[in-house]
């Protein structure tokens, strides 16, 4: 009997040289008419890029673009104890308001971080959008803590597409194309709406720094409203494009999102990643009475932005250095193509948080120099 | 993507020209795509010397940064200059505008060992 755990409806997957099996999405087919370049992610086969990444991320900020973000779990839960369950999970206080949506973190009774989550509250439902390389793992605490309450979890992942619209035009583009009014939707907020008889769940949020929206939908639906919404290969948008994870990737950088195994693990807690704003002490979560003893002790590390000289890029675990000693560790790092400037996210102690203060980066064979700066490395203009 | 039957390959996908004594050398398109946009190349100076199976620069992209290996023993002398400021000409143009550096060889016979143009076609569609 295989072992690898068992979702409704399972993708549809293919083999790598490896011998993995490898998930497809419901677009897989159209990334490769579109000349996606695919790669393999979180256990999924996805597009890095189609036009290039720099290319894709000048479109995303200017005009508007698509990302298949169907990797991305989608966990619905129902059953009169899920207030309750979920307010235990969640560092983040939940309105039980039905259109809501909220950032959290999902952490263990140390504090170590298990996944950060969009947590959604529906018409009799709740919904758990998480990492697409967290998902076994979510699902299986869930499943843990739920014993014994009147919660039932089931995985929508494989029977539903994900994708992000992003940039801005995206609003008034899905507006004028699928013919809703978006004017009432705000950010974390979502509605559902029928569109040519297909249910679809659409929210204002994204991972880009830009005003959008991001669209859940049946797996079998996506290939028919896409092409009617935003083109295809054969015809394409003049305004809406395909985008990839490497656009994806360098946008969050400079929005300074944080990306889970990157600037969020289970090493540390949600304070030290620089995410109190999403953590209530007030309220029992698990991982609370962890994290209101870090408090009272202090931070050790603090998450900052770096601008580096030069064009190399500093990439995850290159060490930060003050004078000769290493005093922390880059999480994050490209060449920002809006600002045209090497930029990191790196972890450093307190002390040398402070904007302006002088570091260096070793990125292996060279050094370079870099200087604190605010976070976000960009923000949208209005 | 048409390889051209002009130049020998490696296995780590460098490209080898010869003209006279002189080996133009750079990456190839397959290995330029492979590794996304470009945003950094580090080559020697010109008078450096260079060692086969060496590496000889490096070429540095959004996702990842790679040696770039020489398959010759000789000194560099000339390098291209645009690639400093405009290291995405090597996703645009790896073959021809995105050549790396040129190399006094001192034998040209390590370059009997590498793959020609069919040989690489068959090494990359594996």
């Amino acid at each position: 009997m295989p072992t690898t755990a068992c979702h409704a409806g399972d993708a549809d997957s293919i083999q790598t040289s490896e011998g993995l099996a490898v998930l497809k999405t419901p677009l897989y087919d159209t990334h490769v008419r579109l000349g996606g370049k695919m790669v393999e992610f979180a256990g999924w086969s996805l597009p890095v890029s189609f036009a290039g990444i720099n290319e894709e991320h000048v479109h995303t900020r200017t005009a508007c673009s698509v990302f298949d973000v169907s990797h991305m779990g989608r966990l619905k839960l129902t059953g009169k104890d899920v207030p309750a369950f979920l307010d235990r999970i969640c560092t983040r206080k939940l309105a039980p308001e039905p259109g809501r949506s909220f950032y959290s973190h999902v952490c263990r009774e140390d504090g170590g971080i298990l996944d950060d989550v969009i947590v959604s509250c529906g018409d009799g439902y709740w919904g758990i959008v998480c990492n697409g390389a967290n998902r076994d793992k979510i699902v299986a605490w869930l499943k843990r803590q739920m014993a014994g309450r009147a919660v039932t979890l089931v995985d929508d992942t494989t029977a539903t597409a994900m994708l992000a619209i992003q940039g801005p035009q995206a609003i008034p583009l899905a507006q004028e194309r699928a013919g809703i009014d978006l004017s009432g939707l705000k950010r974390y907020r979502f509605m559902v709406r029928n569109l040519f008889g297909i249910e679809v769940r659409v929210y204002r949020s994204g991972y880009t720094g830009e005003d959008g929206l991001e669209v859940v939908l049946p797996a079998g639906a996506v290939n028919l409203l896409l092409p009617h919404l935003f083109g295809s290969a054969d015809q394409p948008d003049p305004v809406v494009k395909p985008a990839g994870l490497g656009a994806r990737d360098t946008l969050r950088i400079e929005a300074a999102m944080p990306l889970y195994g990157h600037e969020l693990t289970e090493d540390w807690d949600s304070l030290t990643a620089g995410l109190a704003w999403c953590v209530d002490l007030t309220k029992d979560f698990i991982g609370a009475e962890a994290m209101r003893k870090i408090q009272a002790r202090g931070l050790q590390k603090q998450l900052v932005g770096l601008e580096l000289e030069g064009r190399r890029i500093a990439r995850q675990h290159h060490e930060v250095l003050s004078g000769s000693e290493v005093v922390g560790e880059v999480t994050s790092g490209t060449l920002s193509p809006t600002l045209g400037k090497s930029i990191a996210m790196a972890f450093v102690p307190p002390p040398l948080a402070e904007v302006g203060t002088k570091l260096e980066v070793n990125l292996g064979r060279a050094r370079a120099a870099a200087t604190v700066v605010k976070l976000p490395f960009y923000k949208r203009p209005g | 993507m048409s390889v051209p039957s002009d130049r020998k390959y490696t296995e780590t996908h460098e490209w080898f020209m010869v003209e006279g004594d002189v080996v133009t050398m750079g990456i190839t398109q397959y290995a330029a795509d492979e590794l996304t946009d470009i945003t950094y190349v580090d080559l020697p100076d010109v008078g450096a010397s260079v060692a086969a199976g060496e590496p000889v620069g490096e070429v540095e992209s959004v996702k990842a940064t790679s040696d770039v290996y020489s398959a010759v023993t000789g000194e560099v002398v000339e390098t291209n200059n645009e690639l400093a400021d405009h290291p995405e000409i090597l996703n645009e143009d790896a073959f021809d505008r995105g050549w790396l550096l040129r190399i006094r060889a001192d034998s040209l016979k390590p370059l009997n060992k590498l793959m020609d143009a069919r040989e690489y076609e068959a090494h990359i569609a594996l």
